[in-house]
């Protein structure tokens, strides 16, 4: 090409970027790399190997090793080694190599972003201008909670070994998420990243050489699903995963009862909303940010397009306009907008679902862009003339497809905005803030861009609702996810309360008898009668009669979620309000100190006095959550950008909760109250051996005010209860206190609908202890944490010119 | 349609055009900050972006001591604005480049038309009190029609802020409208001084309200206010072209003024516009800047790309 034709053209021509010195390293290690262990490279001896390519061409870029579980262990066992001294070393200490890691990473920046984009397919732009960048940014931030750590989390440790399992669609990024929190809390790390991209974090590894981190704190194990399974399940105790639903689900499930610390960070179908009021072009520019951005393989990508009825036909045909203004092509060019997708088994998995989709009724429209001839390329895609039912928009594609439909109304978005599985991120383009700021809380979702999107920054968790996992990366809630309190370690055995043998049966004709008291279950604000018309007999401290409960099943607990879930309206009460609800609460029980002092001793056996502390605890407990009900705030984040990322803290949903036996009225009334001073509603099954305690709280409910359906109390036996509130897919979050095998049930009873569970592993909490079970150690369970982000700004203050 | 531009004949005031228009200024930020790093344009490409470019220069000068001496040394460059061996080193010889225009004050436009005779490069008139145009309304049409008269085939107007400011949208189009039929035939660019615009939602408001008044070009600035062009003021501006295409057909021309001083920030107007307008908008009769210094950055990057030297400033004809 000629400047002559390039003058007829105005084409942009080729803009190449150079890749020879990523070609130097690779060379310099013979395109062979062995596994990262105890700070060294090594190779296992007739150990399998996995070729890396670039998808942008097919070249074959180098060979992986394909780890085992002898690779695995030897991992691990590097890692439990070095943690110790790593934790040892202390906040500044740790900071310091933190801080040089992140100094590393940007003096190699060009050379990462290049291995980058070849080895993944992804524009260099992207990894130049977003993925390196926030590489370096990330292990800045976390330079700093190194250093902060003990003043920040005094009543902290470090979790230990983290097993931590990345996917391929952001290689470095995600091992920075993961790798800096847990490094700067102390922890050492075995990563296993995805087979597709591992080269960047072998480089890492040697940057970790480089700088001088003591041998076995980072170590990395390339290969297959099988080598993650190898991670997951062995002697680590956290893990930490990023990727699909289906292997989050699998992984909790094969964990679960392990007591192994878990946070997933899984798929998504986030809404992408634009009213009517939007700044219109700038919406649709958005979109090229949300969906095509890293060729739609993002897990927050703004797949499903809500778009309002009035605007729709000119904000589709200015979307198709912009569509073809798309480049598609090799990741080194400097000028694509879209590069490869990352194997073509991802390809075909894509237009698999295009064709399914397609024959539900879904209409397809592709960008008439040129494809490169070799390389793995898809067009970009808009699918429309679909509803909530295509499989289109309910399943997440990853790929570069967006699919679209409209709305009427505000809440008619917000409602299909939530119709889905998923709560990963949501958009939202207005020009209103009223409107913006109200739809922002209503949508499920942990991530909320405001008028952009794919906003990021490592002071900013990042995290799902639902079925996009549990656990947030980033900011303080991440640093959370890689430390645990110092108590849990001295935490005894929970040793279950059983009923006595036999009960002895009331004598006839002992007298006249008192009138005769009946516990029922509470549903919805109604004392009810079970399902199965069954009663248990309840013994007292001695053995004898002390009376019957009721014998809910499964039923009653369809009945008591159903009763929760229509009571929402309390989460979007005033914190004033449940506050005022929560005291007066204390303030009736306080009134029947005496009856519920003697209920204790009969029932439990515990002295006077004992009896009348755990009463009075109880009563303070119910002030506690009532005065943090207005104190537990959120934060405001200040992300390098003009505006803030708000923080805040929602309730997590419908909690069910299984009571213990020990100290049965100040363990409920401690996970009640604190529940439900966050706005959830909560289904509660007490004690087994004591219900009568939580049976009796229910008239002081009804004299305080609280709404029908805030709390419920299904009484019954754990076997019979337990399972169906566990798996109830309507139910968010679950808490248990119980046995060891009993908390392994949840756990994996939970994984169907990612319940955020809170389970006691079989040991003991001292409800006595407000540093163990009150305040914001409890608080941060009740919670879910949504990060707003709203950029701002309207003044002509002339803006940047570059 | 035609590809061939015509003199924007106007819409008549449309104020319902308006009603959706809103602009998000960080959204705004963020494209223009994104566009010029999603494209590069190297090599043989870029050679021929910047000849592009000087195609487009409106070579200006609007200074209080402006002689015709000045301004004859001016027309000068503007015919030959690159050194003919420069061209020949790109096998351009053949390109009869010169800039888009010169643009002086009315009182210039003789001499400008004059040394400008038989070259094609038309004169470009400063007009209705430039560069506030708070002069009476019959001394700015007169100024007008005086520099028709004395052949500027070019007219820049600026409209009075304060319309804008008070959201007088009536008013502003009353007034480009005076301005237009003052014109006659004469290509009409209209100066918005967005610097002095509230926000860019009113950038945008005015924009359409000029073109919907007969304007051939909006600009951005008269080069005097504290903030001249943009990226972000451009990019709201040459959207509401765009949709004023896609209401009526009419291709309505871009001019960015004041601060665009090297050939790197040429090229990134001239991807804005391939990226938002396309390539129909990368020509002269569409797209103006409106500088007096950038010609020079040009030059010296079109000697680094014959030679592979980095080349100084006074190796350059001035002008």
């Amino acid at each position: 090409m000629t400047v002559k034709s390039y003058f007829d053209s105005l084409d942009y021509g080729p803009a190449p970027e150079s890749r020879a010195q990523v070609d130097d390293w690779l060379n310099s290690h013979g395109g062979t790399f062995g596994h990262f262990i105890g700070g060294d490279f090594v190779r296992t001896k007739g150990g399998k190997t996995i070729d890396a390519f670039a998808p942008a061409t097919g070249e074959k870029l180098a060979t992986i090793a394909n780890g085992s579980k002898k690779d695995a262990d030897a991992a691990i066992k590097a890692a439990r080694d070095a943690q110790g001294d790593w934790e040892a070393l202390g906040g500044h200490g740790r900071a310091r190599y933190l801080y040089a890691l992140a100094r590393h990473i940007q003096k190699h920046s060009r050379q990462l972003a290049v291995l980058e984009s070849l080895d993944n397919g992804k524009p260099i732009r992207e990894t130049r201008d977003l993925d390196i960048p926030l590489v370096a940014r990330h292990f800045y931030h976390h330079a700093g909670w190194a250093q902060l750590l003990e003043e920040e989390f005094p009543e902290h440790e470090a979790i230990g070994v983290a097993g931590q399992v990345i996917p391929w669609n952001f290689p470095l990024l995600m091992l920075a998420w993961k790798v800096a929190p847990a490094l700067a809390a102390g922890n050492t790390v075995v990563m296993k990243p995805a087979e597709f991209t591992s080269l960047t974090a072998l480089r890492f590894a040697e940057i970790c050489q480089e700088v001088g981190l003591p041998a076995g704190v980072f170590n990395l194990v390339t290969g297959a699903g099988e080598t993650g399974a190898a991670v997951v399940s062995g002697k680590v105790d956290k893990v930490a995963f990023t990727g699909s639903t289906d292997v989050g689900k699998v992984i909790r499930r094969t964990i679960a009862g392990s007591g192994k610390k878990l946070t997933l960070e899984l798929g998504g179908k986030s809404p992408y909303i634009v009213f009517e009021d939007a700044d219109i072009d700038s919406a649709i520019e958005g979109l090229v940010d949300a969906i095509w951005f890293n060729q739609g393989e993002v897990c927050c990508a703004g797949s499903r397009l809500l778009v309002q009825e009035g605007i729709a036909e000119r904000f589709y045909a200015k979307l198709k306009a912009r569509m073809e203004g798309l480049r598609v092509g090799h990741s080194l060019d400097k000028s694509i907008d879209v590069g490869a997708v990352v194997d073509a088994v991802q390809k075909e998995r894509i237009e698999g679902l295009l064709k399914l989709g397609a024959d539900e009724g879904a209409e397809i429209w592709q960008t008439p862009c040129e494809l490169p001839d070799t390389g793995v390329f898809l067009a970009p895609t808009l699918v429309t003339s679909v509803g909530p039912d295509n499989i289109l928009m309910r399943e997440e594609v990853f790929g570069p497809v967006l699919t679209a439909m409209t709305f009427r109304t505000q809440q008619e978005a917000v409602a299909l905005a939530n119709n889905t599985r998923y709560g990963l991120a949501a958009t939202i383009w207005s020009e209103s803030i009223g409107r913006a700021l109200e739809v922002a809380p209503a949508i499920k979702a942990g991530v909320v861009w405001i008028n952009g999107t794919n906003m990021f920054d490592a002071a900013v968790g990042f995290g799902g609702y639902r079925e996009s996992g549990f656990g947030r990366e980033g900011g303080r809630e991440g640093m959370l996810a890689y430390l645990k309190p110092r108590y849990e370690a001295g935490l005894k055995d929970y040793a279950p309360i059983p009923a006595p043998a036999d009960i002895a049966k009331p004598k006839a004709g002992s007298g006249l008898v008192g009138v005769d008291r009946t516990a029922k279950l509470y549903i919805g604000g109604k004392q009810a009668r079970p399902d199965g018309g069954d009663s248990l007999i309840i013994a007292d401290a001695k053995g004898g009669y002390a009376g019957t409960a009721s014998r809910g099943n499964r039923k009653d607990i369809r009945n008591a979620v159903e009763a929760a879930t229509k009571a929402a309206g309390w989460a979007g009460t005033t914190a004033h309000l449940r506050a005022q609800i929560l005291y007066y609460i204390g303030e009736n029980l306080s009134v029947r100190e005496r009856e519920f002092t003697d209920r204790l001793r009969a029932l439990t056996g515990v002295s006077a006095k004992k009896a009348a502390e755990e009463v009075a605890h109880a009563v303070d407990r119910w002030f506690t959550a009532a005065a943090y009900a207005d104190k537990f705030d959120g934060q405001v984040h200040s992300p390098p950008m003009r505006g803030v990322a708000l923080a805040m803290k929602e309730p997590v949903g419908t909690i069910g909760i299984q009571c213990p036996d020990d100290a049965p009225l100040l363990a409920f009334t401690t996970l009640v109250s604190h529940a439900i001073a966050m706005g959830n509603r909560t289904v509660v099954i007490p004690s087994q051996r004591f219900p009568l305690l939580a049976t009796d709280m229910y008239q002081i409910f009804d004299t305080s005010d609280l709404p029908a359906g805030v709390v419920n109390i299904v009484t019954g036996t754990e076997d019979e209860l337990l399972p169906a509130l566990a798996s109830h897919l309507g139910v968010e979050g679950i808490w248990y206190f119980g046995t060891a095998d009993g908390s392994a049930e949840v756990e994996r009873a939970a994984a169907e609908n990612m319940k955020r569970s809170w389970v006691n592993y079989g040991k003991a909490y001292d409800w006595y202890d407000v540093g163990q079970v009150a305040g914001p150690a409890l608080l941060e369970r009740a919670v879910e944490i949504k990060n707003i982000w709203v950029p701002y700004g309207d003044a002509n203050e002339g803006g940047k010119s570059y | 349609m035609s590809d061939t531009t015509t003199i924007n004949q106007g819409t008549g005031f449309q104020p319902d055009w308006l009603d959706g228009i809103r602009i998000n200024k960080s959204a705004i930020e963020r494209r223009t900050a994104t566009i010029v790093t999603r494209r590069s344009v190297k090599k043989e490409a870029q050679t021929a972006w910047q000849l592009k470019a000087v195609s487009c220069i409106d070579l200006t000068t609007l200074m209080g001591d402006d002689t015709p001496g000045r301004v004859r040394r001016l027309c000068g460059k503007a015919k030959r604005p690159v050194d003919p061996a420069l061209l020949r080193a790109f096998g351009m010889d053949d390109l009869k480049l010169t800039t888009g225009a010169v643009c002086v004050y009315h009182q210039m436009v003789p001499t400008a038309v004059a040394a400008l005779e038989g070259s094609g490069v038309p004169v470009a008139a400063v007009s209705t009190g430039f560069p506030a145009g708070l002069a009476p309304l019959e001394t700015r049409l007169e100024e007008i029609r005086r520099s028709v008269a004395a052949g500027a085939r070019e007219i820049d107007i600026v409209i009075t802020r304060g319309h804008v400011l008070s959201g007088n949208w009536q008013a502003l189009y009353d007034e480009v409208r005076s301005a237009k039929e003052a014109c006659g035939a004469a290509l009409m660019k209209t100066i918005l001084a967005t610097g002095e615009h509230g926000n860019l939602t009113q950038v945008a408001k005015a924009s359409v309200v000029a073109m919907q008044a007969g304007s051939d070009f909006i600009k951005t600035s008269t080069g005097t206010e504290a903030v001249n062009a943009t990226l972000p003021v451009s990019l709201v501006m040459v959207r509401q072209i765009r949709d004023f295409y896609d209401r009526t057909g009419m291709r309505i021309g871009f001019k960015p003024a004041g601060g665009i001083r090297t050939a790197k920030d040429a090229v990134n107007y001239l991807i804005l516009m391939k990226e938002e307008l396309g390539r129909r908008w990368m020509e002269p009769d569409l797209f103006r800047f409106g500088a007096s210094g950038l010609l020079s950055d040009i030059e010296r990057q079109l000697e680094y790309h014959a030679t592979g030297a980095y080349s100084a400033t006074y190796r350059h004809a001035m002008g």
